[in-house]
């Protein structure tokens, strides 16, 4: 009756040990995500050295999906360069909305948010670290 | 203490009128819980849909044909079984899509004429979105301030509140009669009297009260109420706005097109009578006429016995819920202070997963924040799960319910309680 295929363990164990989960006091970049259809909110921080992603952290309220995909966001940009920051949030949203993509290998986290694409739902959930980092370059 | 539902109460006879309740998701039979967001269809209100598109279907008002005679026949008795429904005239009684746009109505029509830069609008911290923002609209546009009567920690309006707003004299109260999150029953009619001693015009959002109570708008002695067929057996897209008909009288039109008018000329045009002054356009004709005889099956289970019923099944709810450490109840504690449902979260889990891991189980609850932010703002969350019930539910499907959430235990149980 559980609901594997939505609440991987990597997902649940995301969502109850969140990895950068806090304010980043000297962060560079900051953006606000809003699902204004739950109510779900975020602010990522980031902190960059030149092109470099130094730090990356969130705060925010949110099912246990969005909270993952928040905290695996986070522990993923770290020493990622701004372009790259960019293709991988290219790659996660492809995944997310069954767009073309290079997959994520098993080992991988990220990976674990595969099968929310089943759940149309939740897909927004799942998006919403990856939308708000969009915002975030774009404003940048 | 077992709740049990009244020996005279047919619940099976009820839920064989209802198509849809035969479904299955997921394998498991469907327990509907999500009936404030709207109410199944029974079989006869169906088949009024049918009948009328294959019988029928004409335009009212206009047609001097027999189909055209019959459809405003359907149309206005539909309106006069509506009104009586809730103890109105059906001069009083205006069809509308929905209880949002009956608001709308009231906001741009009286709302614009009647409000200046400085009045007060007095609203409640437990409105749903319907009751905030077309106020915020029109305070926008005339410079009218909204001030919000807060609720108590359990769930029911702070009436010193209101009474001490009520002295700086509003121009209107609107207040919800039902809260569709915490479930409370506010006592309209006090309010109604104690506004009107102060001058101010009362509307009532009834979206969450007519379909599961006895309400009669005369008694309240309001001044507008409004309310959606949905949530009460009828199909989408129909609702009301009951208005004291002199109101109505004097209110300007609130959009303008066919039917409405009286007569036409290059420069100006003068207006129907009421109501059909505030129906511009083809009406929702068959949805109206459906409406109607979703009124009438309410009438025939009858609405004390409906209410009787929901609230059995509200108690069950409330005492099995309460027995568990790890969930926390929004609203009133006693089942007699609301209608038919319960808000309530995990204290470590959110709504949305608790949502999802029943639907598994084919039991349909709701999840979010309701359209209703203020009360979410005020109980300190997001968004919190909600079972509410309706007149075919069963007690089965209450213990069903709550032995589901075992399962969002089985999911999210293992990492200590948190």
């Amino acid at each position: 009756m559980v609901d594997d295929e939505l609440y991987r363990e990597i997902i649940l164990e995301h969502y109850h040990h969140p990895r950068y989960k806090g304010a980043l006091p000297d962060a560079n970049l900051t953006a606000e995500g809003i699902n204004p259809l739950c109510g779900d909110e975020l602010t990522l921080y980031l902190k960059t050295d030149g092109d470099r992603i130094v730090e990356a952290s969130f705060e925010g309220r949110g099912c246990s999906i969005s909270q993952a995909s928040a905290s695996m966001l986070t522990e993923a940009l770290r020493g990622l360069t701004i372009e790259e920051a960019r293709q991988l949030m290219e790659r996660v949203k492809a995944m997310l909305t069954g767009a073309p993509h290079e997959p994520f290998d098993e080992d991988e986290d990220l990976s674990a948010l595969e099968g929310v694409r089943n759940y149309p739902v939740r897909i927004k959930c799942a998006l919403l670290a990856w939308t708000t980092l969009e915002e975030m370059l774009e404003a940048k | 203490m077992s709740v049990q539902i009244a020996a005279t109460y047919d619940v099976q006879t009820i839920r064989a009128d209802f198509p849809i309740l035969k479904r299955r998701v997921d394998g498991n039979p469907l327990v509907y819980l999500d009936n404030a967001a709207t109410s199944q269809k029974p079989r006869q209100v169906i088949d009024a849909l049918v009948q009328y598109y294959e019988q029928s279907n004409a335009n009212v008002h206009r047609g001097l044909h027999t189909l055209a005679e019959e459809a405003t026949e359907a149309y206005e008795t539909a309106r006069a079984k509506v009104a009586h429904f809730i103890g109105a005239e059906p001069e009083s009684l205006v069809f509308t899509r929905n209880t949002t746009e009956a608001i709308n109505l009231v906001a741009y029509a009286w709302g614009l004429a009647n409000l200046r830069e400085g009045d007060l609008i007095v609203l409640s911290e437990m409105e749903h979105h319907s009751n905030i923002v077309p106020w915020q609209l029109v305070a926008q546009r005339t410079g009218a301030k909204l001030h919000y009567v807060p609720f108590t920690s359990e769930g029911e309006l702070d009436m010193e509140a209101l009474e001490s707003l009520l002295r700086q004299e509003p121009k209107l109260v609107a207040i919800t009669h039902v809260s569709n999150v915490l479930g409370t029953v506010n006592p309209v009619q006090e309010i109604t009297r104690k506004a009107h001693a102060v001058g101010a015009k009362v509307l009532v959002d009834g979206a969450q009260a007519v379909p599961h109570k006895l309400v009669n708008v005369t008694q309240i002695d309001c001044d507008f109420y409004a309310f959606s067929g949905h949530k009460m057996l009828a199909p989408t897209g129909i609702g009301a706005l009951y208005a004291r008909q002199e109101l109505l009288e004097q209110m300007p039109p609130f959009m303008g097109g066919g039917s409405m008018i009286r007569k036409v000329t290059h420069e100006f045009s003068t207006w129907a009578d009421v109501p059909t002054k505030f129906e511009a356009g083809t009406p929702n004709i068959a949805d109206a006429v459906a409406f109607g005889v979703a009124v009438d099956y309410l009438q025939r289970v009858g609405m004390e016995a409906i209410q009787q019923h929901e609230q059995s099944l509200t108690e069950e709810a409330l005492r099995l819920l309460e027995a568990e450490e790890d969930i926390v109840i929004y609203g009133p504690r006693d089942a007699r202070k609301r209608c038919g449902l319960v808000s309530f979260n995990f204290k470590h889990v959110h709504p949305h997963d608790v949502a999802q891991i029943l639907d598994k189980r084919g039991i349909a609850i709701r999840a979010g924040h309701h359209c209703c932010q203020i009360i979410m703002r005020r109980l300190d969350v997001t968004a919190t799960a909600r079972a509410s019930f309706y007149l075919y539910n069963t007690l089965e499907e209450v213990r069903a319910f709550w032995k589901a959430l075992d399962d969002v235990r089985k999911v999210f149980g293992k990492y200590g309680g948190r």
